[in-house]
């Protein structure tokens, strides 16, 4: 989370990026001169299921206020299916997020291709109008972590 | 219980078997421990009564490496705890002789020691007891149902019959008289504003001692994660950080599609945690999500979490 200098609540978004697609399709964004705000930091993965279920956490903990995983769609899985295991473990994780009463709204799939700039930026675009609307990630943050 | 130690005894002086893997008196009336026994000598301290809870399969990974059959009692909730240990290559079958106890449920102490303090003798306990438990305490004698000193898992039972075994002892008797789901389906229906409670409430007891853990027989990685010094789980964090959660969380997804429901953890955590609470809304999912799966009753059955199709539902989705 940061605040700018209106005073203004800016919040701090990760978004895990799989190699192949994703991060390929911002790439691609990025040359059409598409733009998606500077909150999010991407963290390039090599695929989706890559993802620990624990680096979506630390990354709250650590301060992040809204996490969002991005792979190739189903089917296009560069390793050819590490997105569909990908999909069950966030699938549970996510229900159990918010079965602990933490905002399940901070938390986000989404599949896209390199060749989807365009619905990169969209996707970004909209996630930090959800989070800034959301507000500080409180819950789940960890105290021994702040700056 | 007699029988059951003529039984082993046979087994180990025919040679069938180099040890026995069961429980063994303990210093109070209530605590037999798991035990190892080498020969029908000893035996002697072997026991089979209300309060052998200890879920056995666990350990056989262990006995099972040893030259040699290991025979271990295991009950029915702990038979599917063998079989996906099986599953998970983790134990030899093959030095496995495993005798399937009955059971009439297992007793909770704690329930117990409510209204019966200063505890000297509990008889009445066996397979074959009463209906009603006697304690002998220093302030004179009380008497308590059996079926009300039931572990909380026992009243959810999966069923008397033994997943997998060579040979079977005992006769058990139905005690499931609960929905499973039903502490699970209670909270989904609060709002998240007091689920939030619930759970701090709960996690803020927990002193971090890896009891949940260390009894869990689907926790048997040689490397934990949180054995890790940069995890730093083994510093609880302040009731108001997510560190009190995340440990849980995590200790519940690395079980997901494994965990048996035997409900070890529950029963061991010195505080009172309904650890359950966190494996059986992942077994709830699994099964609303991805068809009805029983870990462990299966030794050939894929683990839902390393399978998927194609229709798969999205991660945020509500079914
Ligand atoms: S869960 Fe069932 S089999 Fe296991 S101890 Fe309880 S009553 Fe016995
Ligand atoms: S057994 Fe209970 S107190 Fe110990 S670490 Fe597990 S939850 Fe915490
Ligand atoms: S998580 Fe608890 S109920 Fe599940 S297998 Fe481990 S000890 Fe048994």
């Amino acid at each position: 989370m940061s605040v700018n200098e209106n005073g203004e609540f800016r919040p701090l978004i990760v978004a895990f990026c799989c190699n192949w697609c994703s991060y390929a399709g911002a790439d691609l964004a990025g040359s059409s001169r598409l733009s998606y705000p500077a909150d999010v930091k991407i963290i390039r993965v090599p695929c989706s299921g890559r993802v620990n279920p624990m680096f979506i956490l630390r990354a709250f903990e650590r301060g992040a206020d809204g996490v969002i995983i991005c792979g190739c769609h189903p089917g296009d899985c560069h390793y050819s299916t590490g997105n569909y295991y990908a999909r069950r473990r966030m699938t549970l994780l996510f229900s159990m997020l918010d079965y602990i009463g933490v905002e399940n709204g901070r938390t986000r799939v989404e599949w896209c291709s390199a060749a989807e700039g365009a619905k990169f930026s969209k996707t970004m675009n909209e996630f930090c109008e959800k989070i800034a609307s959301l507000g500080k990630n409180v819950r789940l943050g960890d105290l021994r972590c702040k700056d | 219980m007699q029988g059951l130690i003529d039984r082993l005894t046979a087994l180990l002086n025919d040679g069938t078997v180099a040890r026995v893997l069961g429980w063994k008196k303990g210093d109070m009336p209530y605590n037999p421990e798991p035990a190892i026994f080498n020969s029908a000598e000893e035996l002697k301290d072997f026991v089979y009564d209300g309060f052998c809870g200890a879920n056995l399969s666990k350990m056989m990974i262990e006995a099972t490496k040893l030259e040699g059959k290991t025979a271990v009692c295991l009950k029915p909730c702990d038979t599917y705890s063998f079989n996906q240990l099986i599953r998970e290559h983790r134990v030899n079958r093959d030095n496995a002789y495993i005798i399937g106890v009955g059971c009439r449920g297992k007793l909770d102490i704690e329930k117990i020691k409510k209204d019966a303090k200063g505890i000297t003798e509990i008889s009445g306990t066996e397979l074959d007891g009463q209906e009603k438990v006697t304690i002998k305490t220093i302030y004179g004698d009380k008497e308590i149902n059996y079926t009300d000193a039931l572990l909380g898992r026992c009243h959810v039972c999966k069923g008397k019959e033994h997943m997998i075994a060579d040979e079977t002892w005992g006769e058990s008797k139905d005690t499931a008289d609960q929905e499973r789901f039903e502490e699970v389906q209670k909270l989904e229906a609060m709002t998240a504003e007091e689920r939030f409670e619930f759970f701090k409430n709960e996690l803020s007891k927990c002193i971090r001692c890896n009891a949940c853990r260390n009894v869990c027989p689907a926790c048997s990685c040689r490397k934990c994660v949180f054995d890790n010094t940069k995890f730093d789980a083994q510093q609880k964090a302040n009731v108001d950080s997510f560190e009190e959660k995340m440990f849980h969380i995590i200790r519940a997804f690395h079980v997901a599609g494994r965990c048996t429901d035997c409900g070890e953890c529950s029963r061991v955590c010195p505080e009172g945690i309904p650890l359950h609470l966190f494996n059986r809304k992942f077994i709830k999912d699994i099964d609303k999500y991805y068809g009805e799966f029983q870990a462990g009753k299966d030794p050939e059955a894929q683990s839902p979490l390393t399978d998927f199709t194609f229709e798969d539902i999205e991660p945020g989705e509500r079914g």
